[in-house]
């Protein structure tokens, strides 16, 4: 990667998600020189792998289209996928970044011809869609992977399918021999956007999320509506593949505990909420969707998608943070136990499938950055943060209209460090 | 472009491309046909070879026009990128031999697909242009930023941060907006767990001592004209004095103001004493300046209940159908005013859904209960006076009882309205200057569609994008704070941040004639034929961004730096006079009209497909992945958006004897998903009128068909192809080939 020209007046955007994506592109729209480095094959982040945005019930992936082709167009943009960041040196204006860069075995004669995926034998669990189904160990993370370009899985090299997927090659574009690389770069400032993960659902033990099959969390449940994802869109269940027609979502999961995450993670009661459009858009007035909630937290001028969501006769809404999940043996149905604060009754209420609304978590908590972490392990705003700045939902649990707010506001401060080094400079 | 024409077109071979295709007949259709002056096929053309042969060709063949015929042109961006010519993009591998099945019996008709996009791609780069930058592009670096407030001092303070002067417009005679008006904030950093001081104080200060940022108090804009780069605002004030200033972009913070309580007869506003909003209990509060607060009256106050979402999250009639966002937050802030002046005074918020978000609002919520404050599930329906104190009727939703308390104060949480000004969609757009509604504009814009920023809902000055929060359909003019959505003082800090960094941006942009989003950077502009318009208006009418005015002899005016190049006008004009450099009504008829119609005998009909470039292509580009099959009758050409579609496109391939067109755009309605607002809708409008000329040359209206398609579409828009065809094959061949 000696190709690489970074200087003083560059910016760094650490992650390749929508905020990371936002930030890069902001910036370099604004004609500012910009590195994006990712730590996957391919950009997009949690939003590539959601099916559907509340509340317009529009596709995440026709935002990406937009963001992808700016950043094929975009000459101040280098994207750096495969990539991490392992330490950060100097100051405001003067620092120091080691990147280091996985190989992918693949280099940039890949035409995404698919010649290797056919070849290639073994099977791996799935990333994109949340490890639900298999793919080849020679493979396009997703249809709209940007780059669309092929990589190998580490755990083939070595194997005869390494060698299969290089012979099935006509343009060279396999190299076997790739290796890690370091590089050290000079940047100005650097965006943070390393985003969320899924809090761990096993954790949540009452919950039965490592014992019952027919728990699954929402980011799952956003895969199995998508056309792309493992069942083709189709809503079934994992235990015998049956249609899921009852679905019960739980709200919280994870979040608003001090047992868990202490903090709400905003998007979990959208996100549920348009979910049973999910149900309902599968199975009509079959489709039953229960939400077991605290508060619904559809917050500002989006509380009408609620309000639209609350008058269907086909989703009830109970008032309860779910006290334990057992699993009917005969059926697997999950059955959920709990007292519904309103009047104070219990249930046992069974369901076909349960969909656990799971909080978000940073998904770094080893910074190789000094910056001010809150206890939640998000990144405060801080004058010691220097020239680096965190966006999106490094700062909080955020929507996606929010994180991509933060990311632009994120883009402008970076601007302001590189134009000071600039003007002290010129 | 005083150069000559010189048209290389290249074929490649590469996956699986030559195996399936005879690429040497399609290098001889490409000159022979096609008229291109190189014509070359090559192995693998994307790569370091490939691109050294073409480069070569520019370089010494004097090649200036580039026809790939190769992958899909949203695949291999990077490498097929040359500097200084036109390059258009022949879809051989997505478009076709992915498409098809690799069969004997197909073998024919995929020749035949490949052959035409030969001839597509080599004659839609012939009426090409490289564009060469709109001469109107000025570059002004100040901003003008519109209110005072929290927002507005923010945008003012981040832009001169970057280096842009700035012009801050305040209406009143002071800074600080509502926020001026609190005594404390909600917190803004960790720990989370006490009001916090609102900042207002400093930004003024930061801003009175800057000299890059110029206040003007007790004004107003009373008129704003041009574009993005050379905007003129005329700024008057109070006293009577107008000036006029250049701009670059414009920041329209204009925030809110205070839902009239006195709606709200059923709560006790206006009827009982001491029932009070959340803003007038902020303003006792800052009297009292830490001390005690007391009733109007003077009274110690020793119980208070907030009644959360007064008159919001209502559909009755009166109230507003949203949700503030903030009054959770701002009721538990100022019950612990209470609570830190006197830890017994009861504070009950009374809410139906506690909406206290993220790690801040969380964190704040559990100072609350820390601190004593109580929290009511319940839904409040009345206040009366109750002797000197107040008695709050309400239904315990988790006791399930009616029930009241008894309080000395009663604080409304009542919601924000957006200062949006003029609701244009509202006023109706067709003679400037009548304006029934009774609200004063914020920009009185000088444009041809109307005075103010169109409005989303309910108001706000919202963009509907969820991935571009930021895009009003005024190019150079960003909204932030509460008056683009409902939020609290720390999301409106943060999305001011925002706001100023987009005009910032566009600021540079417009100094070099680039493109705003969505198609950032593009060089190309509408430019029309004077003498061949006839004032119809309707580019002016339609333009989704408001770009187009009109000149005094009634001509189409055209702001460039307001154009956002969907094409939208050039769709609408009925004489067909405006057009990009690399976008026209050639550009796309000469590829509809070169593809080879074979004669009724040979029974191949042929499918025109105008497909939407950001989601239906992708769609079917996506489908080819997987190798799902359409039809090999159909031939498919990428619009910039639907709304660029002009009807002669339609009335041409029906002439030269297309069997069947369909359009392929995207959402479009209340949840609109057309990247340039209304695109899709116009399209379909008039799409709707092209039965006539269906009628007209006797020919079934099932021939065209429109449809909404999303990026997800991957086997639905496959499928619709062919639908088309087997209706062609129902109701036989268009009798108009030759």
């Amino acid at each position: 990667m000696a190709d690489i020209i970074a200087t003083n007046e560059t910016i760094l955007v650490v992650g390749g998600g929508i905020s990371g994506m936002t930030a890069a592109l902001e910036a370099a729209e604004f004609g500012k020189q910009v590195i994006l480095v990712e730590k996957t094959p391919s950009v997009g982040g949690r939003v590539g792998k959601l099916y559907k945005y509340f509340p317009k019930m529009c596709h995440p992936t026709c935002g990406m289209e937009i963001n992808q082709r700016r950043l094929k167009m975009n000459p101040n943009l280098r994207l750096l996928t495969m990539t991490e960041v392992s330490a950060v040196e100097g100051e405001e204006g003067n620092y120091s970044v080691t990147l280091k860069t996985a190989p992918r075995y693949v280099n940039e004669s890949c035409t995404a011809c698919g010649a290797c995926g056919t070849a290639v034998e073994a099977e791996f669990d799935n990333e994109h869609n949340y490890n639900l189904n298999k793919r080849k160990g020679a493979y396009l993370p997703s249809a709209m992977a940007h780059p669309q370009r092929y990589v190998l899985d580490p755990a083939i090299i070595g194997t005869p399918d390494a060698t299969k997927a290089k012979e099935a090659c006509k343009f060279g574009a396999i190299d076997l021999d790739m290796q890690e690389q370091e590089t050290t770069l000079t940047v100005g400032a650097i965006i943070w956007a390393t985003g969320w993960q899924p809090y761990d659902a096993a954790k949540i033990q009452p919950y039965g999320y490592d014992r019952i099959q027919n728990v699954i969390t929402s980011v799952e449940f956003e895969r199995m509506a998508d056309p792309h994802g493992p069942t083709g869109g189709k809503l079934l269940r994992p235990s015998d593949n049956a249609e899921a027609k009852n679905v019960a979502f739980i709200q919280c999961a994870g979040s608003r505990d001090r047992n868990h995450l202490k903090h709400c993670s905003r998007i979990c009661c959208m996100a549920s909420l348009k979910q049973t459009h999910y149900v309902e858009d599968a199975y009509g007035d079959d489709g039953k969707s229960t939400i077991y909630y605290i508060d619904i937290r559809a917050i500002d001028r989006i509380d009408d998608f609620h309000q639209k969501v609350k008058a269907n006769p086909n989703v009830t809404f109970t008032k309860s943070k779910v006290a334990r999940i057992d699993e009917n043996k005969g059926n697997g149905n999950p059955i959920l136990r709990g007292v519904d604060t309103e009047g104070y009754n219990r249930y046992d209420n069974e369901h076909d499938l349960v969909v656990l609304a799971i909080g978000m978590e940073p998904s770094v908590s080893d910074f190789p950055m000094k910056v001010v972490v809150n206890e939640n392990g998000y990144i405060e705003q801080a004058e010691s943060n220097g020239g680096i700045f965190a966006a999106g939902c490094s700062t909080d649990a955020l929507d996606v209209n929010r994180a991509v707010q933060s990311a632009t506001a994120s883009a402008l401060r970076a601007v302001q460090v590189v134009n000071r080094v600039a003007g002290s400079e010129g | 472009m005083a150069d000559e024409k010189k048209i290389g077109a290249y074929i490649c071979k590469g996956c699986g491309i030559g195996d399936r295709v005879d690429t040497a007949q399609m290098v001889q259709i490409a000159t022979r046909d096609a008229k291109a002056h190189v014509a070359k096929e090559h192995e693998f053309l994307c790569n370091a070879d490939g691109i050294k042969m073409i480069q070569d060709d520019i370089d010494n063949e004097g090649v200036n026009h580039v026809a790939i015929c190769a992958c899909s042109r949203r695949a291999k961006v990077e490498a097929f990128n040359f500097d200084n010519v036109a390059i258009s993009r022949g879809n051989i591998r997505e478009g076709v031999i992915w498409v098809r099945p690799d069969t004997d019996e197909a073998k024919e008709t995929t020749q035949e697909m490949a052959d035409d996009y030969v001839r597509m791609a080599v004659n839609e780069v012939k009426f090409m242009e490289r564009p060469q930058g709109s001469e109107e592009a000025v570059y002004n670096k100040t901003l003008l930023v519109v209110g005072g407030g929290v927002s507005g001092m923010t945008a003012a303070i981040e832009a001169s941060k970057t280096g842009y002067p700035v012009h801050l417009v305040e209406k009143s005679a002071v800074l600080g907006g509502a926020a001026a008006r609190m005594y404390k904030g909600l917190p803004m950093k960790a720990p989370y767990d006490a009001p916090a001081d609102t900042g207002v104080a400093d930004m003024i200060a930061a801003i009175e001592a800057d000299n890059n940022i110029t206040v003007h108090l007790n004004s107003t804009l009373t008129k704003t004209s041009g574009a993005p780069g050379r905007f003129s605002a005329d700024i008057s004030a109070e006293s009577g004095n107008t000036t006029t200033e250049n701009f670059g972009a414009i920041v329209q913070a204009t925030g809110y103001r205070e839902y009239d309580a006195s709606q709200l007869p059923e709560l006790g506003y206006g009827k009982a004493s001491n029932v009070v909003t959340q803003a007038e209990l902020d303003e006792m509060a800052l009297a009292a300046n830490g001390g005690a607060i007391k009733t109007k009256d003077g009274k110690d106050i020793n119980s208070v209940v907030f009644v959360q979402c007064a008159g919001q999250r209502s559909d009755k009639e009166g109230h507003l159908n949203y949700c503030s966002g903030h009054c959770c937050q701002t009721s538990i802030k100022q019950a612990l005013y209470f609570k830190e002046q006197n830890p017994d005074v009861d504070t009950n918020i009374i809410y139906s859904d506690l909406r206290t978000p993220g790690v801040s609002g969380e964190d704040f919520y559990r100072a609350g209960q820390k601190n004593g404050v109580t929290f009511t599930k319940g839904d409040v329906s009345q206040v009366v006076q109750d002797g000197d104190s107040l008695s709050v009727k309400f239904k315990d939703v988790i006791l399930d009882e009616d029930t009241a308390e008894k309080a000395d104060l009663v604080v409304l949480a009542t919601g924000m309205i957006p200062n949006g000004g003029v609701d244009i969609d509202e006023v109706g757009q067709d003679e400037p200057g009548q304006f029934t509604v009774n609200v004063d504009s914020i920009l009185n814009l000088d444009y041809r569609q109307g005075k103010d920023i169109p409005q989303l809902t309910k108001g706000f000055n919202d963009s509907h994008f969820i991935c571009f929060p930021y895009e009003t359909r005024r190019t150079g003019i960003y909204t932030c704070g509460p008056v683009r959505r409902p939020m609290d003082g720390a999301q409106a800090i943060e999305d001011a941040v925002g706001a100023t960094m987009k005009a910032l941006q566009e600021i540079e942009n417009a100094g070099k004639g680039r493109a705003a989003h969505p198609r950032s950077g593009d060089l190309s502009y509408p430019s029309f034929r004077r003498e061949g318009c006839t004032q119809c208006k309707r580019c002016t009418v339609e333009c989704p961004f408001g770009a187009i005015d009109e000149d005094e002899q009634r001509f189409p005016q055209f702001n460039e730096a307001r154009c956002r190049r969907c094409g939208t006008c050039m769709g609408a004009c009925p004489v067909r006079v405006i057009s990009f450099e690399n976008y026209s009504v050639d550009t796309v008829g000469q590829q509809l009209k070169n593809v080879d119609i074979p004669d009724e005998f040979e029974e191949k009909p042929r499918i025109l497909v105008l497909a939407c470039e950001n989601d239906a292509y992708p769609a079917l580009d996506m489908g080819a992945m997987n190798k799902t099959e359409y039809s090999a009758y159909a031939r498919v050409i990428p619009v910039r958006c639907l709304g660029s579609v002009n009807l002669i496109w339609i009335t041409d391939a029906m002439n030269s004897g297309y069997d069947g067109v369909i359009l392929m755009g995207c959402q479009k309605g209340e949840n609109y998903q057309c990247h340039f607002v209304k695109g899709s809708e116009i399209a379909h409008q008039r799409m709707s009128k092209v039965a006539d000329t269906l009628q007209s040359l006797a020919l079934e209206p099932e021939r065209v068909e429109t449809y909404e398609i999303a990026i997800t579409d991957i086997e639905r828009a496959p499928k619709l192809i062919n639908d088309m065809a087997e209706t062609i094959e129902k109701i036989g061949l268009s009798p108009f080939k030759f």
